[in-house]
């Protein structure tokens, strides 16, 4: 059977999430391996999400955010860049492949570039393959990601 | 006061008051062709001239600028000033044989031709008579200084700066407008970066911008008035005897709390001269549907005839449809009025002349109540349809037949050949398009533009005037082209969802809040600096954060980052996401 990634979406509610929801409205087809929780902001999105995330088996997280200056709570969306960039460091520690995480602006209007993130994150976790992340911490296994900083 | 006695007519006026203006009062007429009541008395064509007898002796000075004293006695029609006034009038005729106002003028003093040679002999009709008219008002009113006389006697002259065009003048035209035989010319054309801004018509500094406004009074535009150019001028002032001239009056910033806001900040006209084919800006008779509008209306500029520059009646009109909306070049939408108000032009055409109308059209959307009936209407009438959108305008080239200056080119996909329609109007049906200064509104506001580029709806079917922002509705064409009835229609809708919110006096915001438990609290402060609203406190006494719950909006960067995890938000805690988490990825 062909690996089917799945995918964790956080959107915010004011710009990804209507986004999304304006994509499926104009009928846009987006893979379905995307699985969407809603938080209010990006900057609602912890850290620990995201890690928890991959822990729980996903292959992918996307975050979604508004477009800088845009955020509905002035900078919120600030904080998240922070964060991602932090984030990446860490999956590199635990060596996990920083491409399983994507930080995208996208704003309520831009149905179709929600349509275009989706996809192309799929396929580039697709070809990444499974991360199977606890399986492979419970051997100590780290060669996904070979430069343990 | 002084008493004067004016050919035997005694008047008392204000001493030192001009003879002129003396005379006046009495009733009786003093000829005189340099002097005007915009400046003083110049005393330059000495046809003023009078005698002023004061006991035994008599001298002749100017009317125009010869103040009166007590007992003065003035004979205006003496027979030496009659010989005095033909001498001079002899003279001017003799230079200037073919000015109106000089030939005029020596008829009304009995002079039918002159004896005089003259050296200078100038046939124009708008020879300059040197009255000095334009030198003055230059100087005195507009107090632009450009115009100057140079020279003397028969080689005196008027003249700019080193005789060149002066960058110093305004292009006010009031050198022109005092000149008595027309010698000064007003060319319409861009002159410092200066045009009327439809070029239909020029519109005065100081109007009623438009019939209809409230309150009806004039404002000035300080763009082209001459007294902000210059500091001179102020006729305006003078002669408004209320005193009701305010040139310190500004642009206010009025700065009102609001709890709510309704957008309704309209659109632009896309400009039709980007699109150089249809020529729209660079050849005459093509205009844009609002220059049109302005055409059709009886307080404009042709005072609602259709007529073309040359003021003649168009043999033939074409209207194009969609110039600008629905082209990927420019905006893929439709702009959706454009259909019926260009059935309405060729309906008012069709009623003021007998020209013949073309509409070169992709689709008609005859889309609202009794439009598809007018349509019918139309066609009834006789408008020629062509299916196609028009290629290009050009200029008639010589020996085409037919009527028409322009040709319109256009491919009739209902006949399946190209055409060439020659016409002697065009009228552009520009699309509707965003405020230029739309992106800035909405930066204000925190609101979205949807991928048109116009403001974004909170939902497009369920929930069309209001915004993401609360508090925030839009109406009209901000959001999207339409026509007056759904505008209308959406204001309303807006305006009652204000109402209803002030008519209950509370606001209802969702319960979504973060809060803080004391119990876990550190006290790091790290939370502090994040919040964009400053809503979290550090309590010093007990050395914890706590959440203003009003200032607070609910976004969770707080929780996010809250080391200690001792910030819930609520509706989106840790434990719910996580419990999402699970449920998502179990399968």
């Amino acid at each position: 059977m062909e690996f089917e990634p799945k995918i964790v979406a956080f959107l915010c509610n004011w710009c990804t999430y209507t986004g999304a929801d304006l994509a499926g409205v104009s009928r846009l087809k987006s893979p379905a391996n995307i699985r969407v929780i809603r938080t209010m902001c990006s900057g609602r999105v912890d850290p620990t999400f995201v890690m928890k995330a991959f822990d729980l088996g996903a292959d992918g997280v996307l975050i979604g955010g508004c477009h800088p200056g845009d955020c509905h709570y002035a900078e919120g969306n600030y904080k998240t860049l922070r964060r991602a960039h932090m984030l990446k460091k860490i999956m590199r520690k635990y060596g996990i492949d920083e491409k399983r995480l994507r930080l995208e602006w996208i704003s309520a209007a831009e149905g179709d570039k929600f349509q275009e993130v989706t996809t192309t994150f799929t396929e580039t976790i697709r070809s990444l393959g499974p991360l199977d992340w606890r399986k492979r911490i419970g051997k100590g296994d780290r060669t996904e990601h070979t430069v343990a900083v | 006061m002084v008493t004067v006695k004016i050919d035997g007519i005694e008047v008392q006026v204000q001493e030192d008051t001009p003879i002129l203006k003396a005379a006046e009062k009495a009733g009786i007429w003093i000829p005189t062709m340099c002097h005007s009541e915009l400046f003083e008395p110049y005393g330059v064509c000495r046809l003023c001239s009078v005698e002023v007898i004061r006991g035994k002796r008599t001298r002749i000075v100017t009317a125009c600028n010869y103040p009166v004293r007590e007992g003065l006695t003035i004979q205006t029609n003496s027979a030496k000033i009659q010989w005095i006034r033909k001498i001079i009038m002899e003279l001017m005729l003799s230079r200037w044989p073919n000015v109106k106002v000089v030939s005029e003028m020596a008829a009304k003093l009995g002079v039918k031709e002159s004896r005089f040679p003259s050296l200078e002999r100038d046939e124009a009709e708008d020879a300059c008579i040197l009255c000095g008219r334009c030198v003055n008002v230059c100087r005195e009113v507009v107090q632009a200084e450009i115009l100057a006389f140079a020279h003397r006697g028969i080689k005196r002259e008027v003249v700019l700066p080193f005789g060149d065009q002066s960058n110093k003048c305004i292009v006010c035209g009031a050198c022109a407008h005092v000149c008595p035989t027309g010698h000064i010319k007003m060319v319409v054309e861009d002159y410092k970066g200066k045009k009327p801004e439809f070029t239909l018509g020029v519109k005065t500094p100081i109007s009623v911008p438009t019939l209809q406004a409230v309150p009806r009074v004039p404002v000035i535009d300080t763009e082209s008035c001459i007294y902000f150019e210059t500091g001179g001028c102020q006729t305006c002032a003078k002669v408004c005897e209320p005193q009701a001239i305010n040139y310190k009056m500004e642009d206010e910033i009025v700065e009102v709390e609001a709890g709510q806001v309704l957008l309704t900040t309209g659109y632009d006209l896309f400009d039709a001269s980007k699109l150089a084919q249809y020529g729209y800006g660079r050849l005459d008779n093509v205009y844009s549907s609002l220059d049109f509008e302005a055409i059709l209306n009886s307080t404009g500029p042709t005072g609602g005839k259709v007529v073309m520059k040359n003021g003649n009646e168009p043999r033939s009109v074409g209207i194009l449809h969609c110039i600008g909306s629905r082209d990927v070049e420019n905006h893929p939408y439709c702009s959706r009025v454009c259909c019926m108000y260009a059935l309405k032009f060729a309906h008012l055409v069709h009623d003021r002349t007998d020209a013949a109308i073309y509409q070169f059209y992709i689709d008609m959307r005859a889309f609202g109540k009794g439009y598809e009936e007018f349509y019918s209407r139309l066609l009834d009438e006789g408008i020629t349809m062509i299916r196609g959108k028009a290629a290009e305008v050009v200029e008639r080239s010589h020996g085409i037949n037919g009527d028409g200056s322009l040709l319109i080119r256009c491919e009739d996909t209902l006949i399946g050949k190209f055409r060439e329609i020659p016409v002697d109007m065009v009228v552009l049906c520009n699309a509707i398009e965003p405020r230029h200064d739309i992106e800035a509104i909405r930066r204000i506001f925190s609101i979205s533009k949807s991928p048109d580029g116009f403001f974004l709806e909170r939902h497009p079917k369920l929930d069309p005037t209001s915004t993401m922002s609360d508090g925030i509705y839009i109406a009209g064409c901000a959001q999207g082209p339409k026509d007056i009835p759904d505008t209308v229609a959406q204001a309303g809708s807006a305006a009652a969802r204000i109402l209803s919110i002030i008519a209950k006096g509370e606001v209802d915001i969702d319960p979504i809040r973060a809060f803080i438990d004391e119990k876990y609290c550190a006290g790091c402060r790290m939370c502090n600096n994040l919040c964009p609203y400053s809503a979290i406190d550090f309590i010093d006494d007990k050395k914890i954060s706590q959440i203003n719950d009003v200032l607070c909006k609910g976004c969770g960067t707080c929780v996010a980052a809250c080391p200690a995890s001792a910030i819930t938000g609520k509706g989106f805690s840790d434990a719910q996401i996580f419990a999402e988490l699970e449920g998502l990825l179990a399968i």
